[in-house]
């Protein structure tokens, strides 16, 4: 049995590319267990393709992701569908399935992956519904709710079998100031009432300062990772310029047009 | 590039300056002269040559000479970042500094070159090779379509032992987009080419004296052919260009990575409602349509011909073989299967954008209507064959 102080999951020396473009690589970090691991950096870097490659989406171009030790990549489909089952996603679009009602969402993996009966069912996705303060939208299908709703549903849906890995992809994208800041709250509450383990991509600062524990910040020019630590001890301490422009939300990190000379010249 | 309206004395008023420039070579430094309305409505986009400054010696610098510049946009900001650019090129010095302010900035922003496409893929691949790719690519298609279906059959006969896990809710909407709510399209046009083939025929046996063989000529050319590929066609553009295009909007969505991702496998919980309601529903709507059809043609010979409704329909009914009506009936099967995969596996492949589900629903049609008429000539070379 793993001991609890193992990571849950590490990644070593981690390249991903689509095809011949190579989008990040020698990523390497450990996720360890009940924390909060932000991804960070600016758009278009690779944080929702490094997450695709976590989760099975997307077959890494080389190195390993480990879960508890198990090579997740060198395993047959369906060892990795078993694997998936310990992962919750919430994708950056909720990806509510949009024949479904809110409800039906919610109970489709317990359906397919538990034994458990219908009433049964029934209750725990009032349950997680009420965890997200949607209980009353079960009815509703996905067209029928708010961008914002949408989100909270995919949450739902993502503790549906209670996991102990959750994948966030900008969960407060697209909310407003409160409910951003419930969610926060939500996490948290979820992480230690789960005892789950959090992968949350976000740009949102306050809310990255607030709960996350560790993380790694992925840069777009360089496409490898240029920091790791928790992002308040990175916008306190970290001297890398990238880095402090973002935690700082500075526009350019050097003069602009000393900055272009760099890259094209 | 000279001023063609100079301004009017008369009214007293200024009429803008057409934009022009001249480039003044003898002198050190070099001087491009700017003036006049530089603005897209009054200059259009000048063009700066590409090798505007070639007889220029490196190292010079080029100035501005803004003087009688007037009014300016991003017109004037796309002609100097040309300038910028062959003044890179001759090795130039460019000075911006007796430009406008904000037009510096503006410059500032520009990276000294626009964006190239990248060269390797501009260049074609030589003909064998796209040969060779194409030829790889379309089989590991079949490949991946029969791995498709075979999955889908191994669902339905799960299916049947009530064990597949999929939800019975889609199957029955499935069906009934597939078969009852398609009854009125199918009907008209089977009734129409039913009622063609009986006109036209009409025309040409009565000049034999063959009136009566019209109800033949109808029952078995619909029950054969035609009811069972107009009834696909119609199909193939109604339902299997909805299924590639729910599909594909599911997959812009995330539903289908969230799908995998749960291990939810994609092909019960999509595929195979969407596969076996078509299926069973097109036999049905062939034997409806073929029926239409041969009323259709019923309807038109009572008004054209003298012959009695009882004799029309014992002549149709003794003149169709019970084997033609099968051999229509399994088409039909196959049409839909065909119809299904095909708009399923597009929508699958689509790209993630708006624009990509058109492009996939328009695809999944046109795969459907060619491939049905291709899967018939087939046909009738099998039954030619076993002689059926
Ligand atoms: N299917 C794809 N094929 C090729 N390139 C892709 C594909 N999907 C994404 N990319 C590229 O991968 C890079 C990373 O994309 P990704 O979606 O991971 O960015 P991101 O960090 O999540 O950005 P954002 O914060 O805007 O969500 C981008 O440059 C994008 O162009
Ligand atoms: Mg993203």
């Amino acid at each position: 049995m793993a001991e609890s102080s193992d990571p849950i999951i590490s990644v070593h020396d981690l390249t991903i590319a689509f095809g011949p473009k190579v989008i990040q690589q020698n990523v390497s970090f450990d996720l360890k267990r009940g924390s909060i691991f932000a991804v960070m950096g600016g758009s278009g870097c690779g944080k929702s393709t490094l997450l695709k490659s976590m989760i099975g989406l997307l077959r890494p171009a080389s190195g390993q992701i480990l879960v508890e030790g198990e090579d997740y990549w060198a395993q047959n489909q369906r060892r990795r569908t078993e694997l998936n089952h310990r992962f919750g996603v919430l994708f950056q679009s909720a990806a509510l399935w949009s024949s479904m009602t809110v409800g039906e969402n919610v109970a489709l993996p317990m359906e397919m992956f538990t034994p458990l009966r219908p009433d049964v069912i029934r209750r725990l996705v009032e349950l997680k519904l009420g965890f997200v303060g949607m209980e009353h939208a079960v009815d509703l299908m996905p067209s029928e709710i708010s961008g914002g709703m949408r989100k909270r549903a995919g949450l739902a849906r993502a503790i549906a079998l209670d996991p102990d890995i959750l994948f966030f992809d900008e969960p407060s994208a697209g909310l407003d100031p409160i409910t951003s800041a419930r969610l926060d709250d939500l996490i948290l509450t979820l992480r230690d009432g789960l005892g789950a383990t959090i992968v949350i991509v976000s740009h949102e600062l306050p809310s990255l300062f607030k709960i996350a524990d560790d993380g790694i910040f992925l840069d777009a020019k360089t496409h490898t990772p240029i920091a790791h630590g928790a992002p308040r001890d990175l916008r306190d301490h970290s001297t890398i310029p990238e880095v402090m422009a973002f935690m700082n939300r500075e526009a350019t990190v050097q003069d602009a047009s000393a900055t272009k000379g760099e890259t094209h010249g | 590039m000279t001023n063609t309206h100079p301004p009017s004395p008369v009214t007293g008023q200024h009429t803008p300056q057409q934009a022009a420039w001249s480039l003044d070579a003898s002198g050190i430094p070099l001087t491009l002269r700017l003036s006049g309305n530089w603005d897209v409505e009054h200059g259009g986009m000048a063009p700066f040559p590409q090798d505007g400054l070639h007889t220029a010696t490196p190292g010079q610098v080029l100035q501005l000479d803004t003087q009688q510049l007037e009014n300016w946009d991003t017109a004037f900001i796309s002609f100097l970042w040309d300038v910028k650019q062959a003044a890179n090129h001759a090795g130039v010095q460019f000075d911006p500094s007796t430009l406008p302010g904000p037009a510096q900035r503006l410059l500032a922003l520009l990276p000294p070159e626009p964006a190239k496409p990248p060269a390797a893929q501009k260049a074609p691949a030589p003909f064998l090779d796209r040969v060779g790719d194409k030829t790889l690519r379309c089989l590991d298609e079949t490949g991946t379509v029969a791995v498709m279906a075979a999955e889908t059959a191994k669902g339905a006969l799960k299916a049947l032992t009530g064990k597949s896990g999929m939800r019975l809710k889609d199957l029955a909407t499935d069906l009934w987009n597939a078969g009852p709510s398609a009854l009125l399209i199918v009907g008209i046009v089977n009734f129409l080419v039913g009622a063609i083939l009986a006109f036209v025929g009409l025309i040409e046996l009565r000049r034999f004296a063959a009136d009566i063989y019209v109800a033949n000529l109808v029952g078995i050319a619909c029950a054969r052919e035609i009811s069972a590929i107009m009834t696909a066609i119609v199909m193939a553009g109604r339902t299997g260009g909805a299924y590639a295009a729910r599909i594909s909007t599911m997959l812009g969505n995330e539903e289908i990575d969230a799908l995998e991702v749960s291990g939810i496998p994609v092909s019960t919980y999509i595929l195979l409602p969407s596969i076996l309601s078509l299926s069973l529903m097109m036999p049905l709507l062939y034997i409806y349509g073929t029926i239409i059809a041969i009323f259709g043609g019923f309807v038109v010979a009572m008004t054209m011909m003298s012959g009695t409704a009882i004799g029309y329909l014992t002549t149709t009914v003794n003149g169709i073989a019970l084997h033609e009506f099968i051999f229509g009936f399994i088409k039909s099967f196959f049409f839909a299967g065909f119809i299904a995969l095909a708009a399923c596996r597009v929508g699958l492949k689509a790209g993630r954008s708006a624009a990509d589900v058109g492009i996939a629903a328009t695809r999944a049609v046109v795969i459907g209507i060619v491939g049905v008429i291709a899967m018939d000539a087939l046909f009738a070379i099998i039954a030619n064959v076993l002689d059926i």
